[in-house]
């Protein structure tokens, strides 16, 4: 299944070239799995595939599937996008992982496809970039801090000291967190990119003594930062965070994240029967703990093979459009409806990192923060 | 110059090879490929810039990238200042350039040998972080482009219409540096390469030389910037980073340094192999990588050295 | 506030140590054989990953760091037999080449031998503690470790290179090779050493680090070039230049990213301030590099004239 697109060897494939069948669904899954950065990528793709396998032929068609890697280069993205849709002629694409792909690859697609994002959810494709074809299935990216913000405010937390990297999406992290925190922030610091050694962030820490600490750190980031606040024997102070303790980092932080909170609109905790089937499956498989990235990908598999089902052809995309939008599919996350911009309306919680008796460590749901909790720039979405 | 020089006859192959490439690809039903074709020629033009400095200059830059993604935001600043002309665009990117290679240029040429490869490193690391800051042009996330430029009018929306103005700007810029890397300027960068204190005594100071060298390479670099930005219709701070330079160093030893057609030959071969490659695994750059190496231990000078032993052309010009 | 500064001065040091720590093995094979290698990065994220694994099947950091540490020695002698020892001769541009391919073979072998999730090294239980600071702040025990791990590097390579046999023929196999070879030293026996030798301490680097810093397919390549800014500033060749370039990068880096948006809040209002510290910040090692380079174009402590 992983390489159906052997076809399209570089030279002399002509013969072979896929004639257009209009009725066989044809899936793109273009997210980063090569390089340093590939596990997210992995778990969004891992989850899409165990969908695929589970439904047999997804929408009740037979069903083709492009797996293909964005390798992290916005420019090399571009063009991946591109050939799924010209050349092999798919209908829907699952990706990507990272928000600078998705600007590079979401003109491409929605000209004449659609694009469901397991993961990334820039702010200005849920606002002003809206697209009839682009659905974010996952979150819309300043969800997540909003989450801890009102968690601090529900628990009387008056002051907190926030971090994040200094990029695009460290910059909406901390404007979320700042929109919807009622306390005061002491102190709110951009790293560089990559940062390897955070004692001079820590000592700042330790001198205010904030209440709380917020930070958007994620991936190799995370992990070092979370390793040094623990030792540096800071974990008196709660360390908030969102996209840095997660199935995808705990294999690493382990111990040092226990006991962590972090905002998320899923968890492999999460008591729902489509998300405990799941989980085990996905574990049976691959041997490894699913982030919520790979729930991502389960889910845009799930929402696609709904709508193709309720429409009975992969040609008309104007049915098809109302079929996804109407999301009638069991979501691993529960209720689960699209708002006006194609984002999700959700419920969001509190979870907390923790060792499974198995030894292994995944977060675990501590509380629902919000219930069916819309993003806010659907009102400045104009579709 | 006749007859024609054996590393000419093999530019001009691949050329014409290329040239084919749109509609024999048509023809054989996957007109894709002229796009995967067209990324490849874009990356032969920023090889061949760095082979200007490089490979007849021997200033190892390792920041040359920088000048890819000066042009690749000309397009987007350019679009936004309502100037779609390919030829403005390229203007304003060879501007940019320019400016910053000057500068920059004179300051690094203090140094030599693995201190000239890090402080270009540093100065185009500055200009990344810079493009990174910048929130109005998307940061780190980059920003799309509403359309591709048009060049005297004619809008270069078709894949066809790119691909045939990129192989005739690479073309031109091979006929260029092959004609000015023949000329006195070109003979004086040479003989500061093999021995600058015997340049000097002839009375040829190698610093102005080698700035100028230094600028033109940085302002050809982006008019691949520009056609990036084009072929991609996106332009993100990744076009500038220290992979990308690390790449472009890499396309260009892999061709054979100092012949030009190396260098364009290097590009068209490393970025194809990166596709086809890509085709079959996740774990491509495995089989990538121990091709470089399999090149480096078994062919002195790339595939330049390859062709020559093997007998088909493009002898290295020293 | 004095003693915050004086507090991020300590830490700036300390992650100069670590810097240099990993840029020993670095100084070493570019200062003495003249080679340029890029894949020292993935021969320290080899040593983590080492780390990992043995610390993790004997359950025990002690036994771990003693098995990875021959582990990373044959792995570079088996490196050097296949592949470096075909390059000491070739162009910078050659081995610059070959290293780059090694960087993407090695890192894409980690990932399928390892996965692409970050893996964890625990600490030992004999440095897990934490030793009181000023005021509410702790220093972890584990850091003191790392710094003496560094200086030690730093005082090992020192002597090895000024104070023994093995270091005098290394000098003098590096500045006239045919000439050392005539007078019937086997010259790339000692080489090989060498290069193994520094394949060691980069591996040692790695397992020492490993429980501080994420153990990922990316780690080698995040501090690949932190550690070239390193030994360029300090000047090819030379340890003690190395060593200073480390702490000054640690410094710059830390006291700058922490006190710069202070201290530009003086110039200019606050909000310029606070953007333009956020765009300086990433800039300062490369910032400092240029000026170093601008005033002494080969570092601190490089030989003139030298390539």
């Amino acid at each position: 299944m992983n390489r159906t697109k052997l076809t399209a060897a570089l030279m002399l494939s002509a013969a072979m070239a896929p004639a257009a069948h209009a009725e066989t669904l044809k899936i793109g899954i273009l997210t980063t799995t090569s390089g340093p950065p590939a596990v997210l990528g992995e778990h969004a793709r891992d989850g899409a595939l165990l969908a695929a396998e589970q439904l047999g032929m997804v929408g009740g068609m037979e069903t083709e599937i492009f797996v293909v890697d964005a390798e992290g280069k916005p420019d090399v993205a571009a063009q991946k996008a591109r050939e799924l849709v010209e050349r092999d002629g798919v209908q829907f694409v699952i990706g990507p992982i990272f928000s600078n792909v998705m600007g590079a690859i979401a003109g491409p697609i929605t000209e004449s496809a659609f694009l469901l994002s397991p993961n990334a959810g820039p702010s200005v494709y849920a606002g002003e970039n809206c697209h009839p074809n682009l659905f974010g299935v996952a979150y819309q990216n300043d969800q997540m801090p909003t989450v801890l913000a009102k968690h601090m405010n529900d628990t009387g937390i008056g002051d907190a000291f926030i971090l994040a990297p200094n990029y695009q999406a460290g910059q909406d992290s901390l404007n979320g967190f700042k929109s919807v925190f009622e306390g005061t922030v002491t102190s709110e610091l951009y790293v560089p990119l990559g940062q390897l050694d955070y004692s001079a962030e820590l000592a700042q820490i330790a001198a205010l003594q904030p209440s709380a600490v917020y930070a958007f750190l994620p991936g190799g980031m995370g992990v070092n930062f979370v390793k040094q606040y623990d030792q540096a024997g800071l974990k008196s102070i709660p360390l908030m965070t969102a996209f840095t303790v997660d199935e995808t980092t705990l294999p690493a932080e382990q111990d040092a994240a226990v006991g962590m909170l972090s905002g998320t609109n899923w968890s492999p905790s999460l008591d729902v029967p489509a998300s405990l089937a799941f989980v085990e499956a996905f574990e049976a498989k691959y041997d490894y703990v699913p982030a919520l990235y790979a729930a991502g990908g389960y889910d845009s598999m799930m929402l696609i093979d709904s709508a193709v089902k309720a429409v009975g052809n992969v040609t008309d995309m104007d049915a098809l459009r109302a079929a996804l939008e109407a999301a009638d599919f069991s979501s691993v996350r529960g209720d689960f409806s699209f708002s006006s911009n194609h984002f999700p309306v959700q419920n969001f919680y509190l979870a907390e990192a923790v060792k499974r008796e198995d030894g292994k460590y995944q977060t675990q749901i501590v509380e629902t923060v919000y219930e069916a909790y819309a993003d806010a720039y659907v009102d400045q979405c104009k579709m | 110059m006749s007859p024609l020089a054996p590393r000419l006859k093999a530019a001009l192959a691949l050329f014409l090879l290329m040239a084919l490439v749109p509609p024999v690809v048509t023809a054989l039903g996957d007109p894709f490929l002229t796009v995967v074709a067209n990324r490849m020629l874009v990356f032969a033009i920023a090889a061949l810039s760095l082979d200007l400095i490089l490979g007849y200059g021997a200033m190892v830059s390792f920041g040359h990238a920088a000048y890819l993604g000066f042009g690749a935001y000309a397009v987007a600043l350019g679009a936004r200042w309502g100037l779609s002309d390919l030829l403005a665009q390229i203007l304003l990117g060879m501007a940019m350039s320019a400016g910053f290679a000057l500068v920059t240029g004179a300051i690094s040429l203090r140094t030599k040998g693995v201190y000239f490869i890090m402080i270009t490193l540093a100065f185009a690391q500055m200009a990344y972080f810079f493009f990174v800051a910048q929130s109005s042009l998307g940061g780190d996330d980059g920003v799309a482009l509403q359309a591709r430029s048009s060049l005297l009018g004619v809008s270069l929306e078709g894949d066809m219409a790119l691909y045939y103005v990129t192989l005739g700007a690479l073309m031109t810029i091979y006929a260029g540096l092959y004609r000015l890397t023949g000329s006195r300027f070109g003979r004086v960068l040479k003989g500061t390469r093999e021995n600058a204190l015997r340049m000097q005594a002839m009375g040829y100071r190698p610093f102005p030389y080698q700035l100028v060298a230094y600028v033109i390479a940085a302002c050809l670099c982006s008019v691949a910037g520009v056609l990036l930005a084009n072929l991609t219709e996106y332009v993100s701070p990744a076009y500038m980073g220290w992979h990308r330079s690390g790449e472009l160093i890499v396309m260009l030893v892999f061709g054979g340094i100092g012949t030009l057609t190396g260098a364009v030959a290097g590009a068209l071969v490393a970025v194809g192999l990166e596709e086809v490659l890509a085709i079959f695994s996740d774990h491509w750059r495995l089989g990538f990588g121990l091709v470089l190496v399999l090149v480096v231990l078994f062919s002195p000078d790339g595939l330049t050295g390859l062709a020559k032993r093997l007998g088909i052309g493009g002898r290295g010009n020293g | 506030m004095t003693n915050l500064f004086l507090l991020q001065l300590l830490n700036g040091a300390q992650f100069g140590i670590l810097l240099f720590l990993v840029a020993a093995g670095l100084t070493l094979v570019f200062g003495i054989m003249d080679f340029i290698n890029l894949a020292h990065g993935v021969l320290y994220m080899v040593g983590a990953y080492l780390m990992a694994t043995f610390a993790g099947l004997t359950d025990s950091f002690w036994l771990g760091l003693m098995l990875a540490l021959p582990a990373t020695l044959i792995f570079g002698l088996v490196l050097e037999f296949l592949v470096f020892r075909r390059l000491y001769d070739r162009s910078h541009l050659d081995q610059v080449l070959a290293t780059f391919g090694l960087i993407l073979m090695l890192s894409e072998g980690v990932r399928i031998l390892w996965g692409s999730a970050p893996l964890n090294v625990d600490m030992p239980e004999l440095l897990s503690g934490s030793v009181p600071l000023a005021g509410p702040l702790k220093y972890p025990v584990y850091r003191i470790a790392v710094i003496a791990a560094g200086l030690a590097s730093a005082v090992g390579l020192w002597a090895l290179i000024n104070h023994t046999r093995v270091g005098m023929l290394l000098r003098a196999g590096a500045s006239n090779r045919p000439m050392v070879a005539a007078l019937g030293v086997d010259i790339s026996r000692l080489f090989m050493l060498v290069f193994a030798f520094g394949a060691m301490l980069a591996g040692f680097a790695g397992a020492i680090v490993a429980p501080i810093l994420s153990v990922d397919p990316g780690m080698g390549e995040s501090i690949l070039i932190l550690t070239f800014v390193v030994i360029v500033i300090g000047g090819v060749g030379s340890i003690r230049g190395a060593f200073l370039a480390a702490i000054l990068v640690g410094v710059v880096d830390t006291v700058g990213r922490t006190f710069g948006p202070i201290w530009l809040r003086m110039v200019m209002d606050p909000s310029a301030a606070a953007q333009t510290g956020r765009m300086l910040a990433p800039m300062l090692v490369y910032l400092l590099m240029a000026a170093v380079l601008f005033w002494s174009p080969t570092g601190l402590f490089g030989r003139k004239g030298a390539k």
